[in-house]
């Protein structure tokens, strides 16, 4: 399945994981808007500035934002009110923000930006969409600067759900947001350069896994020998088949579990090529459903 | 943009089951808005509601698929059949298929029985919740599997799923993709947009002076689009082509567009470039004209803007579907096509009166047999989410 082999430059990543401790949304949103904003908004658009400043770029040429579940809170805030009150004089506010679109309208808004918006809401493949549309744009040469995030909130209805769906016997329940500014071409303190990703679709079996990693390593004219760091959601067999005795992260472990959680470790990737880690292969799966494999590495001075 | 061939195309709507129905009811004038009949809802009665004209039981029989679906997707897979039979691909199995498909509720008809029992109803009623599902649910039908994804953009989403599955195209990812979108009435949708009060309490009247709101519909339409190498071997001629895309953000409101259109005019502008024409090469402009006050007054200044002062033809369908949400771009990508395919301009229903801030007069009698080489179809949205289309006859 689709595969983009083209380099692509990491500026900046800016992470926000609940389990990993919430900033002080005060400094930087204005807190006349974070009262009106529900968390996954919050959190999106507080990812996305962080993001911005630390890459030095105060307008992006495109928005792209990945989100499985979309605005679950006021979604439900405004469909338990349309039943409470039998649907009639229903207020609006919930509605208006229930939209999937609405975090990366948020941030368009916020920037006065009116360049390129999309946002992909397929399901475990809701960030790597979101990434392809980013690089193809970047390849189209339609942006120069794309600024692109994975997004979703767990509220306490959607947790009580997935517990039902067993999705909590084996994984801890997650949330977060994380944004990327990324170009087609280098600059002075890019964290990392993105070399590659990849994504496939219900797997028949774990050799068919390990299948796609070497394959997507030799298309890169690599072997799991030439890797310097691992970083998997779990220590899974792939790690002890692949890559025994290799440097490796377990990342749900911080991130908890959640269907755009790649976007969380996609940073935790480029943060540690950035501090020195060498070439870092990050592979994922979510409920062993969709799979997606990430090669990053330093770049060249 | 490198032009990508339109191989195919499928509809449902409050007007059709399919292609021919729909055109049939374009060119005789029959719009599709009538009180509420299977929906179940309070609103029963009061609001006007542009349905597709069956149960979820006859959508499943048309579908051969056993019930328990969600209506968007069971409209999707009806209009992505017609859409794949329509391109007729010789050996489809040879090429590298996939899907970009769009929608706004995903399975909220069935989230709805759930949320009823206190959010605690049966798994099964949740279970397709998520937009995704009813891309991956068709997809697995008709064997579409080499790349799936879903957009949503609220009402420029199928827009959007067209742009993307072209460049999917384009950049060699796939050979054939269907691309479109799907949205099925539901009672949240209903009472948000009643909650908005920009719902017409009779049939909507878009660019009309005298417009009063928007009426909701409901269904689903895609694409087929395909690879050069893939378009040699069809058995029959391709006629159409997607030649221009551009999306495009109003960075103005949530849900109320900029006075001027900014973000309408940037779409429209970009998209018109891309397909390297000029304004004035536009033959027919299917509207975004969903009969609100905001829209149809933004979309209008942003046209004069661009266009002014040679307007090309124009008229909103949603006169006739209503507006279909996040399957409103597909469905008129779909027309547009038509509109290419045959010759047409549709008439924008109910049109009495101009704006009397523009010198906007849409269609209101059916053109036929007259050459139409390209249409510029708008999507705009919540989000201030804007995408424009350009389909040309092919060859150029």
């Amino acid at each position: 399945m689709a595969s983009v082999n083209q380099p692509i430059y990491i500026r900046s990543a800016a992470a926000i994981n609940p389990r990993q401790g919430e900033p002080d949304y005060r400094t930087l949103l204005d807190p006349k808007l974070i009262r009106r904003m529900s968390r996954i908004i919050r959190m999106g658009a507080a990812a996305a500035l962080t993001c911005l400043r630390e890459a030095g770029v105060a307008m992006p040429d495109a928005i792209v934002t990945g989100t499985a579940y979309g605005c679950l809170e006021d979604t439900g805030l405004f469909l338990a009110s349309m039943i409470e009150r039998n649907e009639e004089t229903l207020q609006p506010a919930t509605f208006i923000q229930s939209t999937h679109n609405t975090i990366g309208a948020q941030i368009a808004l916020l920037l006065g930006c009116t360049g390129y918006n999309n946002t992909f809401v397929h399901r475990g493949f809701s960030f790597e969409s979101a990434l392809l549309d980013a690089a193809l744009l970047l390849a189209d040469g339609e942006a120069a600067t794309v600024l692109v995030g994975g997004v979703d909130e767990i509220t306490q209805t959607s947790r009580a759900v997935l517990a039902r769906f067993g999705l909590f016997r084996r994984a801890i329940a997650g949330e977060g947001a994380a944004f990327f500014l990324l170009t087609g071409q280098p600059s002075e303190g890019d964290l990392a350069r993105l070399d590659g990703f990849h994504r496939f679709y219900k797997p028949s079996k774990d050799e068919a896994v390990q299948q796609e990693v070497i394959n997507f390593l030799h298309l890169h004219g690599l072997e799991p020998a030439d890797i310097d760091l691992v970083i998997m959601g779990d220590k899974g067999e792939i790690r002890a088949k692949l890559f025994p005795g290799k440097p490796n992260l377990a990342y749900k472990e911080r991130s908890g579990e959640y269907p755009t959680s790649t976007s969380f470790a996609l940073g935790l990737a480029a943060q540690q090529v950035k501090s020195g880690a060498g070439r870092v292969l990050l592979y994922n799966h979510y409920l062993g459903i969709y799979h997606s494999l990430y090669l990053l590495s330093g770049v060249d001075k | 943009m490198t032009p990508v061939a339109v191989a195919g195309a499928g509809v449902i709507s409050a007007i059709g089951n399919n292609i021919r129905e729909c055109l049939a009811a374009l060119e005789t004038g029959q719009a599709g808005m009538g009180d509420i009949r299977w929906l179940d809802t309070a609103l029963r009665g009061k609001i006007p509601v542009a349905e597709v004209k069956a149960d979820n039981a006859r959508l499943a029989e048309i579908a051969s698929v056993s019930e328990g679906t969600s209506r968007t997707a069971l409209l999707s897979l009806i209009a992505v059949r017609e859409a794949l039979d329509d391109a007729a691909i010789p050996e489809r199995d040879r090429w590298r298929t996939g899907i970009v498909s769009a929608n706004t509720v995903g399975g909220m008809d069935l989230t709805e029985k759930f949320a009823a029992r206190g959010f605690r109803g049966r798994l099964r009623e949740v279970a397709q919740h998520e937009c995704g599902y009813s891309t991956e649910w068709v997809a697995a039908r008709l064997g579409l599997h080499d790349y799936q994804t879903t957009i949503s953009t609220a009402c420029s989403s199928s827009a959007n799923a067209i742009g993307f599955g072209a460049k999917l195209i384009r950049h060699g990812i796939l050979d054939v993709v269907v691309a479109g979108g799907t949205d099925a009435l539901t009672k949240f949708t209903l009472n948000g947009f009643n909650s908005l009060m920009i719902l017409d309490r009779g049939w909507c009247k878009p660019m009309d002076a005298e417009r009063q709101g928007l009426n909701l519909g409901e269904g689903a339409g895609y694409l087929v689009l395909v690879s050069d190498a893939v378009a040699a071997t069809l058995p029959a001629r391709i006629d159409c082509m997607l030649s221009g895309y551009a999306n495009a953000n109003d960075a103005y409101h949530q849900t109320a567009s900029s006075p001027d259109g900014r973000g309408s005019w940037l779409a429209m502008k970009t998209a018109v470039e891309r397909s390297g024409l000029a304004p004035a090469d536009i033959d027919y402009i299917n509207l975004h004209g969903t009969g609100t006050q905001n829209n149809d007054l933004a979309e209008g200044t942003a046209i004069r803007r661009l266009f002014d002062p040679r307007y090309p033809k124009m008229s909103s369908t949603k006169s006739f579907t209503g507006h279909t949400l996040g399957a409103s771009g597909g469905i008129e990508a779909v027309f547009s096509v038509l509109a290419v395919r045959h010759g047409l301009v549709y008439p924008n229903l109910r049109f009495r009166t101009p704006m009397p801030e523009l010198p906007l007069v849409p269609e209101t009698e059916l053109i036929r047999d007259v050459p139409i080489r390209h249409v510029l179809s708008n999507s705009f949205g919540f989000g201030g989410n804007c995408s424009s289309l350009v389909f040309s006859k092919w060859p150029a």
